[in-house]
């Protein structure tokens, strides 16, 4: 094929998203809106996965000793736990230790609070942080301290705490939406391919007339497609360059609420993820609209 | 050189369009076909430039033979054949040049050598003042000019002419004998089916009677012999 050749059938298939008006335009939506979503999804998936690492990271056990239990019990204790083949480390908080910190998670709020009580009236009781090598294995280790009690007749063991469920629902939710996504996504995609055959059929027909004349003087086969088939193409790289121009926008809008008002959720830096999207999106809109076109060549165009 | 050997034609729907045409029509030929509506030239020439395949026979162009012709081969062989019909078949929105230069491009031909041609063969059919116009612009014998025009713009060997002159004025029909009589001059084997008894009387050519599918006359220098 001769550069102007090339350059003919971008063209002409150019040429004919702007003759169909009204059809180009619903197919180009089609493709932005099971775009749009993949990408919302994809975004909100990796935010999730992102948020989900750092909570996993921060899954302790706490365990909250009986009031009365001596130093030596707490030793015991500390290395029971630390034998355990899960536990990573033992950090033992006194009730000092334990009075600091709360004092500092409450803030100024706190000091108020917390004035009347000194060292001798300080409610707390002492406590150990655990921690675990892999946070799947929390729930089953707090089972296993807490069963310390049973073997040991002073039942020093007051409460085991974890942040239950916190980890498994970000991991539920985090599949669920990966999931129903992809479903809604491939539902969308499979109405757009559609909507582009419908699109480029009407270009076939509207130019059957043309389709005629060059087969009558000689047109290859291949020749008589690439318009039609770079049609589609088109309508699937603008839709996608739109839906792009529209993440891009929404989600930098996005991280500037998040760093105004809530700044404990960090959203992935665009950054980061645009090449991904880019890459995603514009590969994926031009599959869609390359199938489409290929559909009605192969069905309405009799080459 | 075109060349049939027993070929028959029958339509899916049943209808026997040639019942065992045998002919042979050489290079610089102008050929003739007549005989009553529904007879077959449109079919006979129809399978010249492979538009429909026979049912049974032989045909070959220029060496090729047509039956038989791969799919991929079928744009090649057309190349090398020029078709002009009564009712022009010219691109509406595309103006005089646009149209002639389509068959050039579609066989991706270079820009430069486009550009020259183009010009040459309107010059030759005589509308080279009417380059910008649309064909709505220009009468119906200025459009045949044009169907011409296109046909010839690749430099066929063969022109495969149906009624060119069914539907234009006496006055224009000879204008448009004049424009196939030059090129056939110039060496283009012609095809030509017509209703036109005058023009077949007037130029004496080879003509070929068919009817009911079949070669029922061929004679060098012959006439309409039908009362029209
Ligand atoms: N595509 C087709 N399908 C079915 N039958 C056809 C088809 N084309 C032509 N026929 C039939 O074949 C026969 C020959 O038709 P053809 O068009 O070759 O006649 P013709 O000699 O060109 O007639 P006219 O002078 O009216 O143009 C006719 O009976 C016609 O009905
Ligand atoms: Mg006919």
């Amino acid at each position: 094929m001769t550069i102007n050749t090339v350059t003919r059938h971008i063209r002409e298939g150019g040429k004919s998203i702007f003759r169909n008006g009204w059809m180009s335009i619903a197919s180009i939506s089609s493709i932005v809106i099971s775009l749009f979503i993949l990408g919302v999804f994809i975004l909100l998936s990796f935010n999730l996965n992102t948020l989900t690492k750092q909570i996993d990271s921060q899954v302790q056990i706490r365990v909250f000793l009986q009031l009365n239990t001596t130093k030596e019990q707490m030793e015991l204790l500390q290395t029971d736990i630390g034998n355990m083949a899960e536990v990573s480390k033992v950090t033992p908080i006194s009730k000092a230790e334990g009075m600091k910190l709360l004092q500092q998670s409450l803030g100024e709020d706190g000091k108020e609070l917390l004035k009347g009580y000194t060292e001798k009236t300080n409610p707390l009781p002492d406590s150990m942080t655990v921690d675990v090598y892999n946070p799947d294995t929390v729930p089953m280790v707090a089972k296993k301290i807490q069963a310390l009690n049973d073997t040991n007749s002073e039942k020093p063991i007051w409460q085991v705490k974890y942040g239950k469920g916190t980890v498994e629902k970000l991991f539920k939710i985090t599949e669920a939406i990966r999931n129903g996504g992809l479903i809604l996504v491939a539902g969308l995609a499979v109405t757009a391919m559609f909507l582009i055959a419908n699109t480029i059929k009407v270009t076939i027909m509207a130019r059957q007339r043309e389709i005629g004349i060059m087969k009558l003087v000689g047109a290859t086969n291949s020749f008589i497609r690439w318009p039609f088939f770079i049609e589609g193409m088109l309508i699937g790289l603008l839709g996608s360059v739109i839906t792009l121009g529209i993440l891009f926008v929404g989600y930098h809008q996005l991280i500037l609420v998040s760093q105004n008002g809530m700044q404990f959720i960090q959203l992935i830096p665009l950054q980061e993820l645009w090449l991904l999207l880019t890459g995603l999106l514009v590969v994926l809109g031009v599959l869609i609209g390359v199938w489409g076109s290929t559909l009605s060549i192969r069905k309405f165009l009799k080459v | 050189m075109i060349e049939m050997q027993d070929v028959w034609k029958t339509y899916t729907d049943g209808s026997h369009a040639l019942r065992g045409v045998s002919v042979r029509i050489e290079k610089d030929e102008f050929v003739y076909l007549v005989g009553p509506s529904g007879a077959g030239k449109s079919t006979f020439m129809k399978l010249i430039y492979r538009e429909e395949v026979p049912t049974k026979g032989q045909i070959s162009v220029n060496g090729f033979n047509i039956g038989k012709l791969k799919h991929r081969k079928i744009p090649f062989v057309r190349r090398n054949i020029g078709v002009i019909f009564q009712d022009f078949r010219l691109l509406p929105k595309m103006t005089v040049y646009e149209n002639v230069a389509f068959a050039m491009e579609v066989i991706e031909a270079p820009k430069k050598v486009i550009k020259r041609r183009v010009p040459e063969v309107l010059e030759l059919v005589g509308l080279k003042h009417k380059v910008n116009s649309l064909p709505a612009q220009l009468s119906g014998g200025e459009q045949q000019r044009i169907a011409i025009a296109r046909a010839i713009v690749n430099n066929p060997s063969v022109i495969v002419a149906d009624e060119p002159t069914g539907n234009l004025d006496p006055e224009t029909s000879w204008g448009i004998m004049k424009l196939l009589e030059e090129i056939n001059y110039r060496g283009t084997t012609i095809v030509m089916a017509t209703h036109n008894k005058d023009i077949v009387n007037t130029i004496r050519r080879r003509v070929i009677a068919i009817e009911h599918g079949h070669i029922v006359r061929d004679v060098v220098r012959g006439d309409y012999g039908y009362d029209n």
